[in-house]
């Protein structure tokens, strides 16, 4: 294990300077997810068009570097994208955690990917992997209006 | 007493893991095992194992001697009246759930009050909760100071006429203030209200004496005491055990059992339903000779001095914000670091072998209290030492080099 791996640079700057952070007006989608082991919890709030594009995304909450970076690096990931191709990239990113060693989608351009690879360290810390998925489950869950919270711990 | 000698007894502290030296600073959570512990539970599986308590061969007959051994030296330890005041259980969170449900059960309607604190662990809300849900009862949450303490005007605050039963940590396992829990028993027994006294934190670390403390009911966790996981002890009064129904059903517990009708076995049986955790129960009887061979009072000593050293080394770490400040504190240290989240914290301190807890340490009504979703904490055991406090000081500052604090 290492830890430059997990607290790469680019983890640190985004966990600290979280992009997105807050809430917009318009909002037409949101959902809630926690982590009830750290006490970690996140609101995501995006707005999808006519088009079902994401117009505007943003994220309240509070919770360690990795879980603050993941959902700052996703929120700036995901944003002008359309549902399909969100949804490509969650489960993409949500493989990648979980078993393959890149990531596959053709969505994402190189740099992009680049970005997304730097939270791969948590492979090696079982668990810190639910600090860097909470988000990225919320966002599913706010797509497919589910009224559940989501919850780390099944 | 030396601690090197101590350290040695435990066969964790042999091998590196990870590659570093073991800095265990999460006792509070679960202390490590010493060798006799261990060695205990092999030799009963390999030379001595029966259940206990039903078959009348020989090997029945002396693992029910050993298991009921560790109930009088349980007895002695803790200076009850009567060895059948000693209950066994699967932890001290099985055993408030007995007492909750049993108690509940009997005593508890609609609209009395159960009075705890807001500095529980889950384990003395949750089982109550049931009951509110049950019941329709109410819960009620004595206040913590700004020191992290609950004192005795707080907790008298909160007891009216409904009050039916206190339940309150002997030792908080986030702020460690110590209640003053003898004070709390004298005022509620003034009241005719019963006390229950969770001792997770209190057993491993302070001098037990049930007669002088007068609580009705004390719950002790076995794995926080250097013993194994799977045994915790209900300690209480003959009169209630006697007079609360039985706790579950099953073999052990019973008199007679007829298609009309049942009756219960007498104390201790009553309570322990089924196979127990016999090899458990039996190896405990080692970490409570293993505890009386140090002696309490030189552990309590040991560890009020690295907490003071402890508390004064990171009080002197620029962004390390302490956690309470009690008169009276057991051997725990919680903190946040201002800019990097406990977790963070633990995270990186585990890759220099210093092992923290960080999270709410299921104590979610406290830190809602205190406004903070998570904090990180250091918890001593005798094993510990000054340099492991160096050693997490240190890790500290790495902590703060790599967020640029």
């Amino acid at each position: 294990m290492d830890l430059k791996d997990l607290y790469q640079e680019i983890i640190l700057d985004h966990g600290k300077n979280p992009r997105n952070l807050g809430k917009f007006d318009n909002y037409n989608k949101d959902a809630k997810g926690n982590n009830p082991l750290c006490g970690d919890n996140v609101h995501v709030y995006l707005r999808l068009n006519e088009n079902k594009k994401v117009e505007d995304i943003a994220f309240e909450g509070h919770g360690c570097a990795i879980s603050m970076a993941s959902a700052s690096i996703m929120t700036d990931m995901v944003r002008g994208k359309e549902e399909k191709e969100v949804k490509e990239i969650v489960n993409d990113f949500l493989g990648m955690i979980k078993e393959k060693d890149s990531l596959e989608t053709n969505i994402l351009k190189d740099d992009e990917k680049t970005k997304l690879m730097s939270l791969s360290g948590v492979k090696q810390y079982p668990m810190r992997v639910k600090c860097a998925t909470l988000s990225w489950h919320t966002l599913t869950s706010a797509l497919d209006n589910s009224d559940q919270i989501v919850k780390t711990e099944e | 007493m030396n601690i090197d000698d101590i350290k040695r007894e435990f066969p964790i502290f042999d091998d590196k893991i990870q590659n570093n030296d073991l800095v265990y600073l999460d006792s509070a959570n679960s202390s490590q095992k010493p060798r006799v512990v261990v060695d205990r539970i092999y030799d009963f599986y390999t030379k001595e194992f029966s259940n206990v308590g039903r078959s009348v061969h020989y090997l029945a007959v002396a693992a029910t001697n050993l298991y009921e051994q560790t109930r009088v030296s349980v007895q002695k330890y803790i200076n009850a009246k009567d060895k059948d005041e000693i209950v066994f259980t699967k932890g001290a969170t099985e055993a408030i759930n007995l007492v909750a449900n049993t108690f509940g059960q009997k005593y508890l309607s609609e609209g009395d009050e159960v009075l705890l604190t807001e500095l529980e662990h889950h384990s003395n809300y949750v089982p109550w909760h049931f009951l509110r849900k049950a019941k329709n009862i109410k819960i009620e949450f004595a206040e913590i100071n700004d020191d992290g303490e609950v004192t005795l005007e707080a907790i008298e605050k909160k007891i009216t006429n409904k009050t039916k039963i206190i339940s309150v940590s002997h030792l908080s396992n986030v702020t460690g203030a110590i209640l003053p829990i003898k004070e709390i028993v004298q005022l509620a027994h003034s009241k005719n209200i019963p006390v229950l006294i969770d001792g997770c934190q209190g057993a491993p670390h302070l001098k037990l004496d049930m007669q002088d403390i007068d609580c009705d009911f004390y719950a002790i966790s076995g794995h926080k005491m250097y013993g194994p996981t799977g045994i915790g002890i209900l300690y209480a009064k003959k009169k209630w055990l006697e007079d609360l129904p039985p706790y579950q059903g099953g073999g052990g517990m019973i008199n007679e059992v007829k298609k009309e009708g049942i009756t219960y076995g007498e104390l201790p049986n009553k309570y322990e339903a089924g196979t127990m955790a016999t090899a458990q129960v039996i190896a405990f009887n080692e970490s409570i000779k293993f505890m009386e061979k140090i002696g309490i009072q030189n552990i309590e000593k040991h560890e009020k001095e690295l907490l003071d050293y402890g508390l004064e080394k990171l009080r002197k770490n620029n962004s390390v914000n302490i956690i309470g400040n009690p008169k009276e504190k057991g051997g725990v240290i919680s903190f946040t670091i201002e800019g990097v989240h406990p977790h963070d914290i633990a995270t990186i301190l585990d890759e220099d072998g210093v092992a923290i807890r960080a999270g709410h340490h299921c104590c979610q009504i406290l830190h809602d209290k205190l406004n903070l979703p998570a904090t990180a904490r250091a918890s001593f055991g005798v094993y510990n030492t000054k340099d492991d406090i160096d050693k997490l000081d240190e890790a500290i500052n790495k902590c703060k080099k790599i967020f640029n604090l």
